[in-house]
């Protein structure tokens, strides 16, 4: 297993200054910080809700002072693997809903797109501005060595997170601001700039002037709430539900104390089935009646957009680095996980053979719901796993358990290595972008793999040194 | 700015300003319980201090013997008393919650802190044993609300709306505190005019916080006249109809003028306004003070509809 902060017995170079300060402070001043850090958290309010589960609905996740630290060279390598992927998903979805060259190419079965639950029928043909689809990807990186990194998945709807990256930042400068004077970090605070800049650069065929830009939210309710306020505040625009929003004479309005304002482009957070109760979910109250009309006829932009889905599913996922061939004529520069399509005869039998060292992932689940872990599973749970996979093989997928790195991390019994991921934000309109940051994700049970918030993961804070 | 966001501004400033009055009204009930006079099993106090803060009937429904223990309680932490203190808090955070970005971050810090501190069991410690100290702690955080806002906000319609919701509250609540007068009787062995009854006037403007105030414009008359002028018709008392129907209507004026459009809730705000403006104490202890104040009660229920109206509250 590759600890990120140690090698042969040795400090890496990244970690130097940040193992001799945490040497000079000392155990007790660290828990002491620890604490602090989470009353800060506590009293900005920066939480996620979890339902159904009793105990307080709006929970911390747990926040770990130990930054994980990225080299510049590293990050370069990073940087310039997330934007090739985003500029390949974002053709594959142009492409799936126009002349769906790839499948007639036999890159991509069509199965895989057409009878999927997130391809869109009625995107069909539909010309989003700039041709983008995708407009936030985050992308699930792993790493197992020194130069070893894997993309774990691909987040081509609406993927969340990039809050804590934010709001893990502003905690660690206000904690330990002797370290930020010491060290050169690249910021991380100019991403709902850009983020804005790319939503501003996507405004659709109809509109004039300056876009009116809004944040689109299913409520106070969602898990991530918080984000969606957090972003809105941050760029200045409206933070919307749906009942604010209606659809009249082929534009989009909302409703303000001065009578109907119009709105161009949507940032939604809320998921395609419930956008448009007349083209989705007819039960939805969360959207706007009428919305995908105005939608297909240039009226409004929306991001991400409906259909995106299509590009992170989990099938798609095995296909990415041909996607990257066949558009761009490159070899993809961070790899794939080995994975085994169960759909395939001959790795349904290897992956029912060797399921105890396998990670089985259901291809539309989300959020490490519904997955196996191989190893850490007993024999009864495998064997009732083994019978939902052959019941429907095509659902399933598995990889290799991956030796995922692990950081040093403050828990109970003092700072312990703990295995962690880590996902990067690429922003895509008239241009490719990506804060010099991320989000790195801790599994706080030790061995656990899974780092995902509502399994019990925590977060770190991300640094990428300066050159 | 967003119907639902301007609605959400107007009652949470609305729940911090109720909160704080349900604690004035609670300190009223404490002070005038001490007096000696008011000993021999006459709970009238609590009971007109139920009257005043319109909970008389939810509490009654639960069938709990009338004390201070009971009737603090049921004010400051039941949850089935849409008013209790708890409550009000509990609203104005999720109205907040509802739309993080129209207020500031002190202005969440100021309500998140406060509600976070009233959900522990010591608060309920502390209003047992301290009702004062407690009392105390609830106006320090509405002080600390408002000063957030005062401090923070940009002062735009947002800026509005909050503070429509905190004077329409504040006239509401101070018309309340006053009747708790009309409420609270007289021990038969007392009368109008004699130490018991003025005690009980000076109470009201204790909870008003009005006591010194109220020194420095009349010196040492604390005639009930004089004390129901402070706090009717006295434009300079900042708990006063009249002070509070000023800012109304200069905050819907504002309105008016950035939305370049006057309505009819404009009208009915300066009606009301200049009713408290050429008001006469004489002639309104004459028509029954208890009169006076229930039909202000409804003209601002009047306009607190008027007001959700025009500006859409609602998804109208």
């Amino acid at each position: 297993m590759f600890n990120e902060m140690e090698m042969n017995g040795q400090v890496r170079e990244p970690y130097r200054a940040l193992v001799d300060w945490m040497d000079a402070t000392g155990p007790e001043t660290l828990a002491q910080k620890r604490l602090e850090a989470e009353t800060l958290f506590r009293k900005i309010g920066i939480t996620f809700a979890v339902y159904g589960e009793g105990g307080d609905p709006e929970r911390l996740i747990p926040f770990d002072l130990i930054p994980r630290i990225f080299t510049a060279s590293e990050w370069r390598k990073l940087e310039r693997g997330v934007k090739q992927r985003a500029r390949a998903l974002n053709t594959f979805l142009y492409d799936v809903y126009h002349n769906a060259e790839i499948i007639r190419a036999g890159v991509v079965p069509a199965d895989l797109v057409y009878k999927n639950a997130a391809f869109e029928p009625a995107v069909i043909g539909i010309d989003p501005p700039r041709r983008v689809y995708s407009h936030i990807v985050g992308v699930d990186v792993v790493r197992v060595g020194p130069d070893e990194f894997y993309v774990l998945e691909d987040n081509c709807r609406t993927p969340s997170g990039v809050s804590y990256m934010l709001e893990n930042r502003e905690i660690m400068m206000r904690m330990f601001p002797e370290l930020f004077s010491k060290l050169r970090i690249e910021p991380v605070d100019s991403y709902p700039d850009q983020l804005l800049k790319t939503l501003k650069s996507i405004a659709p065929r109809k509109c004039e002037g300056d876009p009116n830009i809004v944040v689109l939210t299913p409520g106070a309710m969602n898990s991530a709430y918080y984000e969606h306020s957090f972003l809105a505040d941050q760029m200045g625009v409206e933070l919307v539900e749906g009942q604010d929003l209606f659809v009249s004479e082929g534009r989009v309005y909302m409703r303000t104390t001065r009578g109907p304002e119009r709105v161009d482009v949507i940032y939604r957070r809320i998921d395609d089935d419930f956008i448009d109760p007349l083209c989705f979910r007819p039960d939805s109250v969360l959207g706007i009646p009428g919305l995908m009309n105005v939608y297909r006829s240039g009226g409004v932009a929306i991001c991400s957009a409906p259909g995106a889905g299509v590009a992170d599913d989990k099938a798609i996922y095995t296909y990415v680095p041909d996607m990257i061939r066949f558009y761009l004529g490159q070899e993809p520069i961070l790899n794939n996980v080995p994975t085994w399509k169960c759909a395939r005869a001959d790795d349904l039998k290897y992956v029912l053979e060797h399921l105890p060292e396998l990670v089985v992932k259901e291809v539309h689940g989300s959020g490490g719901y519904g997955m196996l872990v191989g190893p850490a599973s007993t024999k009864e749970e495998c064997a009732t796993y083994a019978e939902r996979i052959k019941a429907n093989p095509s659902d399933f997928i598995a990889q290799p358990t991956l030796a995922l790195s692990a950081c040093p991390t403050f828990v109970e019994s003092g700072i312990a290595p703990r295995h962690v991921d880590f996902r990067p934000f690429c922003l895509v309109g008239d241009d490719i972008r990506l804060t010099p940051g991320g989000l790195t994700r801790v599994a706080l049970r030790e061995g656990s793999l899974v780092v995902n918030s509502s399994q019990g993961g925590g977060v770190k804070d991300t640094w990428i040194m300066a050159e | 700015m967003l119907s639902r966001t301007a609605e959400n501004l107007f009652w949470l400033s609305r729940y911090v300003e109720r909160a704080e009055n349900m604690a004035r009204l609670l300190e009223m009930g404490y002070r005038m319980a001490l007096m000696p006079a008011a000993g021999d099993g006459n709970r009238s106090e609590w009971r007109s201090v139920l009257s005043a803060a319109g909970c008389a009937e939810g509490f009654d429904s639960d069938n709990t013997e009338l004390s201070q223990a009971t009737v603090s309680d049921y004010l400051i932490f039941n949850r089935d008393n849409p008013s209790s203190i708890l409550n009000c808090f509990e609203y104005a955070r999720a109205n907040a919650r509802a739309m993080r970005t129209a207020i500031t971050q002190e202005m969440w810090e100021a309500l998140n802190g406060a509600l976070m501190e009233l959900r522990k069991t010591s608060m309920r410690n502390l209003a047992k044993t301290n009702l004062p100290g407690f009392i105390d702690w609830v106006k320090s955080q509405g002080a600390l609300f408002r000063g957030a806002t005062d401090s923070t906000i940009l002062r735009n319609d947002g800026f509005d709306f909050i503070r429509l919701g905190t004077f329409l509250e504040r006239a509401d609540n101070t018309a309340r505190l006053l009747d708790v007068k009309y409420y609270v009787l007289l021990p038969e062995t007392s009368m109008v005019g004699d130490g018991v009854d003025n005690y009980q006037w000076t109470t009201v403007l204790r909870a008003a916080s009005s006591m010194r105030a109220f020194h420095w414009v009349y010196r040492d008359d604390y005639s009930p006249w004089r004390i129901a002028h402070f706090l009717i018709l006295n434009p300079f008392s900042p708990r006063s109809l009249a002070h509070c129907m000023e800012n109304i209507t200069t905050h819907l004026e504002r309105l008016a003028r950035q939305y370049g459009q006057r309505q009819a809730v404009h009208s009915l705000a300066v009606d009301t306004y200049s009713i408290l403006n050429h008001g006469d104490m004489d002639e309104i202890f004459s028509h029954g003070l208890h009169e006076f104040l229930s039909d202000c009660l409804q003209r601002y229920r009047a306009l607190s509809e008027a007001i959700a109206e025009t500006y859409y509250f609602g998804g109208q």
